[in-house]
C-alpha cells in the first residue's frame, strides 16, 4: 500500500522545505532550524530504504546522523552565542566579512 | 686514417667552441693563436689525407645515423675522395693563413675573440659541405656557411650598412636555397636516397626531363652561393665585412661552393649537356659583366670582389661544358691568388686607416714594398701570364670553350681576360704607383707587421708555382670525375695561347701606360656608359624599386592588417573572455551567507539534473 | 489500513509543522513547530519498524536538541518579531520549486536497480533493538567509538565556547595587549 516511493517523495518534500528555509531565513538561529529539518528529512529516507530492502545499514546511518546533528547543534550554538556577544546581532547580513 | 678525417673535420669546431667561451671578453691574444693552431692541425690532416687518397683511394666513413624515419635514411657520412680532398686542402690552407693574418689585422678590434669563433665556425661548415657524402649533409654545410657568412659580414653590427649587407647576402642565399631544396626533394622523390653513390647510379635511368629539372634547381642554389647573375648584388656589398672575411669567404671558399656542387653533381650534368651549356653561357656572361663593372669602380675591395665574380663565371663555363677537373683546378689556383689579393688589400687599408677609395691612394710602393710585390704577383697570376698559376687554369678554360665549338663563349672569355688584366693593373698602378694622393689627406702609411707578411708568403709562392702541378692534378682528379680531352690541333692551340697571352699583356701594358701618365681624363666620367658601369648597371636600384619596395608594403600590410588585427585580436579575445568571466564569477563571493547557501542549492540542482540525464542515458 | 491513515496523517502534520518553522516570523513559534515536527518524524520511524530509532529520535532530538535550542533562545530577544529582509525572493522561490520538482521526479521514478543486496539482512522474530545492538557493536563498532569521541569533543567545545571565562578571556586579551603596549 504505502510503498518506498511514498516515503521517498515525502523525504523530497521535506528536504525542499528545508531548502526554502535555508534560502529564506536571515536569522542565524532560524537557519539552524532549517538545517535540522534537512537532516530529519534525510533520516526518514534512510530508514524507509532500510525497511524496504530489509537492510539495517539505513538505520545505522540514521543513528549516526542523529549523533552528528546533536554535536553540531552544541558547537553551533556555542559559536552563535559568542558571535552575538561580539556583534550584538544574529542577522546573517552582519556576518558578511569575507567579501570576494 | 679515419682519425685524420675526424680531426680535420672537427678541429675547426673545437676551435670555434673554445674561442666562443671568450667571445664577450676583450681581446685575448691566445684565442687567435689557439684558433690558428687548430686550423693548422686541420690543414695538416688534410694534407695527410691527400697523400693517402693518392696512394690508396677514397675513404668512406659513416659516423652515425641521423634520420631513419620510414623509408628515409640519412646518415652522417663523410667521404674523402679526390675532389673533396682537393677542396679540403684548399679550404684549410687558405683558412690557416687567413687566421694568422687576422691576428695582425684585427689587432685593435675589441671583438677580437668573437671574430675567431665565427671564422672557425665557418671553416667547420665548409668542411662539412665538402666532406659530406650525401646531398643533405651538403645542404647542412651550405646553410652553415651561409649563416657564418652573415655573422661575419655583419661583424661590425652597429654599422647599419654592414648589417644591411649581411641581411642582403643571407636573404639572397635563402632565395637560391629554395631552388636547391626543390632539387633535393626531386632527387629524393625519384631516387629514394640522398647518397651521392645512389643518386649517380640511378641518374641514367631517370627520364631526362626529371634530370633536367633537378639540374636546373641545383644550379639555382649554386647561383645564389656563387653570386651569378641575377643574384650577384650581395657579393659586392659583402665587402662591408672585415677584409680577412672577404679573403676567406668571398674569394676562396664559400662562393666556390656553388662550383663544387656542380662539379660534385657532374655525373648528373653530363647527362644533360643542354643545361650545362646554359650554365656555361651564364658563366661567360657574368665573366664579362662583372669585369666591366670592375673597370670603373673606385672602391678597393669592390674591384677585387667583381674580379671574383668574373672568375666564378670562368669556373662555371668550365663546369658547364663538362670539364670538371679544369673547373676545380681554376677554383684552386684562383683561391690562392684571390685571397692573396684580398689580404694585401687589407694591408693597404690598414695602412691608409681604412680608406677604400683608390683615387686617394698612390705611390704606396715606397712604404709598403712587401705588400706591393705580393699584390703585383697576385695580379699577374690573375691576369694569366705564364708561368704564373692563373695562366694554366684560365687558358685551359678558353681552350675548352673553343673545343666545344662555342666560339661565342670563347670570344666572351677572351675579352674578359683582357678586361681582367686591365683592371687588375689599374688597381695596382693606382694604389702603389703614381701620384702620392694620400699625402693630401695626411696619412702616413706603413706596412703590416712582419709575421703577417710571412703568413702571406706561402700564398704568393703557390700563386706562382701552382700551375706546374697541372698534370698531376689532372691525373689525380680524373680518377673520380670524367676526363676531358681537348681535340684541337696543336697549331691552333698555340695560336689560342698566344692570343690569350697577347690580350692579357696588352691589357697590362695599356693600364701601366695610361696610369703612369695620370690616368684617363675626368670628362670620361660624365659619359652615360661610365655612369652605367659605375652604378652597377643600376641593377641594385631596380631590385630596390621593383622587389624590395612592394615587398615592404606587403609586409607592412600583413603586419598591421592581418597579424595585429586578426591574429593578435583573436588571441586577445580569448584572454579577455577568460578574464571577464573571472571578473563576473567573482561576484559569487559576496560574503553573504544567504547568497552562498543559494549558490549551494543551485549547485545541487545542477547535480540532480546531471543525475537524471545520466540515468536516462543509462 | 492503519498504516495508510497513519502515514498520511503524519505526513500532513510534519509538512505543516516544518512549513511553520520556515515561514514564521516569531522565533518561539518556529521553535515549537520544530519540536512538534521532530515528534511526528519519530512517529514515522515507528511506522517503519525502527523502534529503537524512534525512541532515540524523541530522546535526542526533541529532548536534548530542542532543549539546547530553547536555552539558546534565551540569549536573544525573542519577543521581538524576527524581521528579515529577504533578498531577491523570486530567486529563492524559483530555486525551491525547481529543486522540489527535480527531487520528486528522481524519487518517484521507478527505482533503477532492484538487485540491491542487503548487507545486514534483518533476521525475523528478533526484535529491532536486539538487531541494532548486534550490528552496532560488531560491524559498526568503530564508527560508534568515533561518534562517542565526537560527542565528547562537542561537549567540551560547547562548554568552552559558552562559558563566562571565555568571554572574559577575550576581553582580558585585549586589555593585556593594551597594557603591554603602554608599558613599552
Amino acid at each position: 500500500m504505502i510503498g518506498l516511493t511514498h516515503y521517498l517523495v515525502l523525504t523530497g518534500i521535506l528536504f525542499s522545505i528545508g531548502l526554502v528555509g535555508v534560502m529564506r531565513r536571515t536569522n542565524l538561529l532560524m537557519l539552524f532550524f532549517s538545517t535540522e529539518i534537512l537532516l530529519n528529512a534525510v533520516n526518514i529516507g534512510f530508514v524507509a530504504v532500510s525497511k524496504f530492502y530489509g537492510d539495517l545499514s539505513g538505520q545505522m546511518f540514521a543513528f549516526f546522523i542523529i549523533a552528528v546533528a546533536a554535536s553540531e547543534v552544541a558547537v553551533g550554538l556555542g559559536l552563535l552565542i559568542l558571535w552575538y556577544k561580539r556583534n550584538g546581532s544574529v542577522d546573517l547580513n552582519s556576518l558578511q566579512m569575507m567579501k570576494g | 686514417m679515419e682519425n685524420y678525417l675526424y680531426t680535420a673535420l672537427f678541429s675547426p669546431l673545437v676551435s670555434s667552441l673554445f674561442v666562443a667561451v671568450f667571445a664577450a671578453r676583450p681581446k685575448m691574444l691566445f684565442t687567435g693563436i689557439v684558433a690558428s693552431l687548430l686550423i693548422a692541425v686541420s690543414m695538416i690532416c688534410s694534407f695527410v689525407l691527400l697523400i693517402d687518397v693518392n696512394t690508396y683511394g677514397p675513404l668512406h666513413v659513416t659516423m652515425m645515423d641521423w634520420i631513419a624515419a620510414g623509408n628515409l635514411e640519412i646518415p652522417f657520412g663523410f667521404v674523402v675522395d679526390e675532389v673533396s680532398v682537393i677542396m679540403m686542402v684548399t679550404v684549410t690552407l687558405v683558412s690557416t693563413i687567413v687566421h694568422i693574418y687576422s691576428i695582425g689585422y684585427m689587432d685593435h678590434d675589441k671583438s677580437f675573440n668573437r671574430f675567431f669563433s665565427y671564422l672557425s665556425a665557418f671553416v667547420f661548415s665548409m668542411m662539412i659541405l665538402v666532406m659530406s657524402d650525401n646531398f643533405v649533409g651538403l645542404f647542412i654545410g651550405w646553410e652553415g656557411v651561409g649563416l657564418c657568412s652573415w655573422l661575419l659580414i655583419g661583424f661590425w653590427y652597429h654599422k647599419h650598412s654592414a648589417s644591411w649587407a649581411a641581411n642582403e647576402a643571407f636573404i639572397m642565399n635563402r632565395i637560391a636555397d629554395l631552388g636547391m631544396l626543390m632539387g633535393l626533394f626531386l632527387i629524393y622523390w625519384n631516387v629514394g636516397s640522398f647518397q651521392y653513390d645512389d643518386v649517380f647510379a640511378a641518374a641514367p635511368e631517370l627520364p631526362v626531363s626529371i634530370v633536367v629539372t633537378i639540374g636546373i634547381f641545383l644550379f639555382i642554389g649554386a647561383m645564389g652561393k656563387s653570386a651569378q647573375f641575377p643574384l650577384h648584388t650581395w657579393l659586392a656589398d659583402a665587402m662591408e665585412g672585415p677584409t680577412p672575411v672577404s679573403a676567406l669567404i668571398h674569394a676562396a671558399t664559400m662562393v666556390t661552393a656553388g662550383v663544387y656542387l656542380v662539379i660534385r653533381a657532374g655525373e648528373l650534368y653530363s647527362l644533360i649537356p643542354h643545361v650545362g651549356f646554359a650554365i656555361a653561357s651564364l658563366g661567360a656572361f657574368v665573366a664579362v659583366f662583372a669585369a666591366s663593372m670592375a673597370l670603373v669602380n673606385n672602391d678597393l675591395k669592390r674591384i677585387i670582389a667583381y674580379s671574383t665574380l668574373s672568375q666564378l663565371g670562368y669556373m662555371f663555363v668550365a663546369a658547364g661544358l663538362g670539364a670538371y677537373w679544369i673547373a676545380l683546378f681554376h677554383l684552386m689556383t684562383h683561391a690562392f691568388f684571390k685571397s692573396l689579393l684580398f689580404l694585401g688589400a687589407g694591408n693597404v687599408m690598414h695602412a691608409m686607416h681604412d680608406e677604400l677609395n683608390i683615387k686617394k691612394m698612390g705611390g704606396l710602393y715606397g712604404s709598403m714594398k712587401a705588400t706591393a710585390i705580393l699584390m703585383s704577383v697576385a695580379s699577374v697570376a690573375l691576369a694569366g701570364i705564364y708561368p704564373f698559376a692563373g695562366f694554366f687554369s684560365k687558358d685551359k678554360i678558353l681552350e675548352v670553350a673553343f673545343n666545344e665549338g662555342a666560339y661565342g663563349l670563347w670570344l666572351a672569355l677572351f675579352i674578359g681576360a683582357g678586361l681582367t688584366a686591365f683592371y687588375s693593373f689599374r688597381l695596382v698602378m693606382l694604389v702603389f704607383f703614381g701620384e702620392k694622393e694620400h699625402v693630401k689627406y695626411g696619412i702616413h702609411p706603413h706596412d703590416a707587421q712582419p709575421f703577417v707578411i710571412y703568413a702571406l708568403l706561402p700564398l704568393g709562392l703557390l700563386a706562382i708555382v701552382a700551375g706546374f702541378f697541372e698534370p698531376m692534378f689532372e691525373a689525380f682528379v680524373t680518377r673520380l670525375v670524367s676526363e676531358y680531352h681537348i681535340h684541337i690541333p696543336h697549331a691552333t692551340e698555340y695560336l689560342l695561347i698566344a692570343a690569350t697571352l697577347g690580350i692579357a699583356l696588352s691589357g697590362i701594358g695599356f693600364a701601366v701606360y695610361k696610369y703612369k701618365r695620370g690616368g684617363f681624363s675626368k670628362s670620361l666620367e660624365d659619359k652615360a656608359c661610365y655612369r652605367l658601369l659605375s652604378n652597377q648597371y643600376y641593377i641594385p636600384k631596380v631590385y630596390e624599386y621593383y622587389i624590395m619596395r612592394p615587398f615592404t608594403v606587403l609586409s607592412k600590410f600583413v603586419w598591421q592588417k592581418i597579424d595585429m588585427k586578426v591574429v593578435d585580436f583573436t588571441v586577445d579575445i580569448i584572454a579577455k573572455c577568460i578574464y571577464a568571466s573571472g571578473q563576473e564569477a567573482r561576484k559569487i563571493q559576496s560574503g553573504n551567507l544567504s547568497d552562498m547557501l543559494r549558490w549551494m542549492i543551485v549547485g545541487m540542482l545542477v547535480l540532480l539534473a546531471f543525475a537524471i540525464v545520466y540515468s536516462a542515458m543509462m | 489500513m492503519y498504516e495508510v491513515i497513519a502515514f498520511y496523517l503524519f505526513a500532513a502534520l510534519t509538512i505543516a509543522m516544518f512549513t511553520i518553522v520556515v515561514m514564521s516570523k516569531n522565533a518561539l513559534y518556529a521553535m515549537s513547530a520544530l519540536a512538534g515536527g521532530m515528534i511526528f518524524i519519530s512517529g514515522f520511524f515507528f511506522l517503519l519498524d525502527a523502534e529503537f530509532l524512534g525512541v532515540v529520535q524523541i530522546v535526542v532530538y526533541s529532548g536534548a536538541i530542542m532543549a539546547l535550542y530553547a536555552f539558546g533562545m534565551m540569549f536573544f530577544d525573542t519577543t521581538r518579531d524576527v524581521s528579515e529582509k529577504m533578498r531577491s525572493k523570486k530567486i529563492a522561490y524559483t530555486l525551491f520549486v525547481l529543486s522540489a520538482a527535480l527531487m520528486v521526479v528522481i524519487l518517484a521514478a521507478p527505482l533503477a536497480s532492484s538487485s540491491v543486496q542487503a548487507n545486514f539482512p534483518t533476521v525475523e522474530h528478533v526484535g529491532n533493538v536486539q538487531m541494532i545492538g548486534l550490528v552496532l557493536f560488531t560491524k559498526y563498532l568503530i564508527p560508534f567509538e568515533l561518534a562517542a569521541i565526537m560527542l565528547l569533543v562537542a561537549m567540551i567545545a560547547g562548554i568552552v565556547l559558552a562559558s563566562k571565562k571565555m568571554d572574559e578571556h577575550l576581553n582580558i586579551e585585549d586589555e593585556e595587549i593594551g597594557n603591554v603596549k603602554e608599558s613599552r
